[in-house]
């Protein structure tokens, strides 16, 4: 095995089977690339030790012929997952040194399932953020460059999992979508990234952000890789009340299944002001390649789209300002001492929280207050049954619905850090289906003339994974993405 | 209107609301898999999410619900098949999530109303304004350290019911009324124990004043009275208080107040300013809480004889006074005792023996009826031997004096004594030829007119009887005698 790390999941699952490649090589292959690749700051704790144990028992188990899902397949975690024994921090600062005893349900899942844990991996503080800039330990940075060699954003909050996806430091990688957070971070990256139905991925030991839209999700640089570790993660769990008794279908069957007869939804509420020439061509590009392929392309409203945004916005903040109550210092976590409870509350939480978090409680805290409930809270909570109601219509004549998955290409490190509300925009396509609780893809499909990769976003019906993967596939075969990320392309590939 | 009050200015009338809030009887905690056993070590019946450990979610506890159901049936209430749980946010180091898992506008239980019973006999009914479910804080403690403050944890989550009157009560002994029958109620339906020692049920007390026939006058709220005393104390303090305010000019403040148990007193909790702000909204964690109807009628169908439904059958089938029907259904124990001991018996006669005898000696000793060595079916048996004339109803007390102390049944120590009624005429005939005889100035007096020395001579007979002979006989036969 010339290469280890080109090999997708699949074909390593393969390699591995047939004793081509022993499951401790592979990860020895991938803890080599994660040093290699260090300055792109995808890791916040790499457990290597931990990574070889898990890869000699895979290997145990792959040679009894008892290998699960992912038996031997590399993978990095995003720190919002608690892991038992390993620090999990959400990248905070007021979760430094904070180690669990307890696994989150989604990875303990992926572990059954034989993934080797590679480490915890950099996302924005508390998952807010749109470009990974607002982690306590620093950026995480995009594999793609810009044309001029400035760093670029990997986007967020998950941007850490789909940079070192793209850079192959992972081979898969777990990530959690609040408001786009696997799927931004996957256009901006050029890697294959799933926002499930919500309720289809346990939150049970995922730290909270915005508890009635998060949602864990799988990162691979192929869509058949994104549907095994879907199919890998996927549970029901009772110790999630929101979690769906709803069974997985076969998401690997229908990767092949086509798209012949299907009716795909265009939203012509998607075409906006502001965005890149570039994104639009690749959107008609992508609808041409489905209309190739046999779908019927369909021209469809949701028109309550562009309130989607500023109802997230209150919503998401609302949730995260009671969710975040409980890192006050008192229990674990840092604690700033003071004379009074109220100022050690006060002290630990300025010191302990970052800009972008402290925003946002403010605003939550805000929104939620006597005299503006009513004004904000509860309308942006009629707002979002109105979008719900949107697709509810739509999914009336459509199968699915193929966005652009972001308004423009990575951009670089620092430009909009001080202008909150642009940051925001970003996620302008990718919200809707976090209010709607609807699952969402994002596959690569292009690069635009700076050689930055481009997304397409495919929305489909809840529960309809399957169909989601089925149109991935075409897409992935027809824009035959096989472009390297500028800082990995001399040795990794 | 007897209940009103004389201030300097002219009568006042006292309006209450009580707000109860009664543990849920359960093995674990509302959301968390947690034990609720009372006066563990601190902090040993503590879960990762009562912790609010990070990624910790709620799941809420069936049994709890059942348990509310079952409560707002017995206090015949609404049930409302969809409710939602909600956040009431406030910081405090003994509430870990910086939360309270709550029912804010949708409880699971609506309007229903409890039945007082007047010490006249008559009956009064308040009414409940809702019953929501809700977690119980940790506890702090200030006093174990010089500088710091410790937490335990271990009521954390507890489940509680919060039962919220009407502002239906006239006085604190009529509040204090309506905690006893929601208690006795509670213990019916097994829903809390009732234990307010141990804290298992506390009340907030809502007291304001007005002129009779006004509206509604500004109310104080007294938190967290956990004895039907301070209940009293807390609500007499009050109405003297803002009396005495008004009646100086003064406005009464709506405010939150605190009970001092020492001085009798209350005092403001927290003033205006820094009134909380709890930004209630749902609990995205938790779905609503659906019911079906099917479940309802399930549990409404294996819902015990509630005290007002055994009261009511105690007078109308049974006879007995409201008063002796009231003690007697108290608590659900005694009003199985009562049952039982009554079955096939005087019915008025066991509550008689129940309510005097047994009440008096436990009360005397301390113990409590399910401690006591006197089984339903042995003062039943009691009864019973008095009903058919083997023992005197004097006898009787001596009798069980005795099964309480060593638990025997009645017929064996009358048995053991030989306290047996003598009903043997010629027995008893001969004793009174031997009083007669004895005593021949005290029958010629008698015979002379004296009438009043016949009891001298059933006296003399009894005692030679040792207290045995049928009184009835005695009187029959001596009168035949003397008057002959």
């Amino acid at each position: 095995m010339a290469d280890l790390l080109s090999l997708s999941a699949v074909e390593a699952r393969a390699a591995l089977d047939a004793g081509e490649v022993s499951a401790p090589e592979l990860t020895g292959a991938y803890l080599a690339a994660i040093e290699e690749t260090g300055a792109l700051n995808n890791y916040v704790a790499v457990t290597a030790d931990k990574a070889m144990e898990m890869a000699e028992a895979s290997q145990a188990r792959i040679k009894a012929g008892e290998a699960g899902l992912i038996e031997g397949i590399p993978v990095g975690v995003k720190d919002l997952f608690c892991t038992a024994g390993v620090a999990s921090t959400a990248c905070s600062k007021i979760l430094e040194g904070f180690t669990p005893t307890y696994e989150s349900t989604v990875t303990a899942n992926l572990w059954r399932e034989g993934g080797v844990m590679l480490g915890k991996i950099n996302c924005d503080e508390f998952a807010m953020g749109s470009a990974n800039e607002t982690s306590a330990f620093g950026p995480a940075v995009n594999p793609w460059q810009a044309a001029d060699g400035a760093d670029l954003v990997p986007g967020g909050s998950s941007g850490g999992s789909a940079s070192a996806v793209a850079a192959r430091s992972a081979l898969l990688a777990t990530g959690t979508d609040t408001g786009g957070s696997i799927r931004q971070p996957a256009a901006f990256c050029g890697v294959v990234g799933m926002k499930p139905t919500y309720g289809r991925c346990s939150r049970w030991g995922i730290v909270a952000f915005a508890s009635s839209l998060d949602q864990a999700g799988p990162f691979s640089r192929t869509v058949a890789d994104n549907a095994l570790m879907m199919q890998a993660m996927a549970s029901h769990d009772l110790k999630d009340s929101t979690s769906a008794d709803t069974p997985l279908p076969d998401l690997m069957a229908a990767l092949d299944k086509g798209v012949k007869g299907m009716k795909i939804g265009v939203p012509s509420e998607y075409v906006m002001d502001g965005m890149d020439s570039e994104v639009v061509a690749l959107w008609e590009k992508g609808q041409a390649w489905l209309r190739d392929a046999g779908a019927e392309l369909v021209e469809i409203s949701l028109p309550h789209t562009k309130y989607a945004l500023p109802a997230y916005y209150i919503i998401a903040p609302a949730e995260a300002s009671s969710n975040l109550a409980r890192y006050d210092g008192v229990r674990y976590g840092l604690r700033v001492e003071a004379d009074s409870l109220d100022d050690m509350y006060g002290e630990t939480r300025a010191a302990g929280f970052g800009d972008e978090v402290q925003r946002r409680i403010m605003i939550g805290t805000y929104v939620l207050s006597a005299g503006y409930y009513d004004a904000y809270y509860l309308k942006a909570q009629k707002v979002r049954r109105l979008i719900k109601q949107d697709f509810d219509t739509a999914y009336e004549t459509v199968d699915a619905i193929l966005t652009p998955a972001t308004p423009t290409a990575a951009f670089p490190v620092g430009r909009k850090v001080d202008d909150p509300v642009t940051n925001f925009l970003n996620d302008v396509f990718t919200v809707p289906a976090n209010l709607a609780g609807l699952p969402g893809m994002a596959v690569p499909a292009g690069l635009n003339a700076d050689g930055l990769p481009l997304g397409l976003q495919i929305l489909g019906r809840p529960f309809d994974e399957a169909t989601l993967y089925s149109i991935g596939r075409v897409i992935e075969d027809a824009a035959a993405f096989d472009a390297v990320p500028s800082r990995r392309a001399g040795g990794a590939s | 209107m007897s209940n009103l009050v004389e201030g300097r200015t002219g009568e006042w009338e006292v309006v209450i609301g009580l707000e109860v809030h009664a543990q849920v009887s359960t093995s674990a905690k509302l959301f968390s898999g947690a034990p609720t056993a009372f006066g563990a070590d601190p902090n040993a019946n503590v879960s990762l999410v009562d912790a609010a450990m990070p990624g910790m979610l709620p799941v809420i506890n069936q049994e709890c619900v059942r348990q509310a159901i079952r409560t707002g049936l017995g206090l015949n209430a609404e049930i409302n098949l969809f409710s939602v749980f909600d956040r009431k946010n406030y910081f405090y180091a003994d509430l870990p999530q910086g939360y309270q898992i709550s029912q804010y506008k949708q409880p699971i239980v609506g309007e229903g109303t409890l039945r007082l019973d007047m010490p006249d006999g008559t009956t009064r009914d308040i009414g409940i304004e809702r019953l929501h479910l809700e977690q119980d804080a940790g506890k702090s403690m200030h006093d174990q350290h010089p500088s710091k403050s410790y937490i335990d944890l271990n009521r954390t989550g507890v489940a509680l019911m919060e039962i919220v009157s009407k502002p239906d009560m006239r006085s604190a002994a009529e509040a204090a009324a309506y905690v006893k029958k929601l208690r006795s109620i509670l213990r019916y339906l097994g829903t809390c124990d009732g234990n307010m020692e141990e804290g298992s049920l506390r009340a907030d007390v809502n007291v304001s004043v007005r002129r009779p026939g006004d509206e509604f006058g500004t109310r104080t709220e007294t938190k967290n009275l956990n004895s039907m005393r301070f209940i009293q104390q807390a609500i007499d303090y009050e109405v003297a208080r803002q009396i005495e305010i008004i009646e100086d000019g003064g406005e009464i403040d709506q405010e939150t107040r605190l009970f001092d148990t020492g001085t009798g007193t209350t005092r403001a909790m927290r003033s205006k300013e820094d009134a909380h702000d709890y930004r209630y909204f749902p609990d995205p964690d938790l779905l609503p809480l659906v019911i079906d109807q099917s479940e309802v009628d399930e549990l409404s169908a294996g819902l015990p004889e509630l005290p007002d439904a055994i009261r009511d059958r105690l007078t109308s089938e049974y006879g007995l006074s409201a008063y002796d029907a009231a003690v007697i259904t108290e608590e659900r124990e005694t009003a199985a005792f009562y049952e039982a001991a009554s079955a096939g018996r005087d019915r008025k006669l066991v509550a008689n023996w129940m309510t005097v005898e047994l009440f008096g000696a436990l009360n005397k000793s301390g113990e409590s009826l399910g401690a006591c060595k006197v089984s339903p079916e042995a003062l039943g048996g009691l009864v019973g031997l008095i009903e058919d004339g083997t023992i005197s109803g004097k006898i009787a007390k001596d009798v069980f004096a005795d099964m309480f102390e060593t638990g025997k049944d009645a017929a064996t120590i009358v048995e053991e004594k030989g306290l047996k009624q003598v009903s043997d005429s010629g027995a008893i005939e001969a004793m009174i030829d031997e009083v007669i005889a004895a005593n021949g100035d005290k029958v010629e007096e008698y015979r002379g007119g004296k009438d009043k020395l016949f009891g001298f001579f059933v006296g003399q007979v009894m005692k030679a009887s040792k207290g045995q002979a049928n009184p009835g006989m005695v009187n029959q036969l001596l009168r035949a005698k003397l008057d002959g």
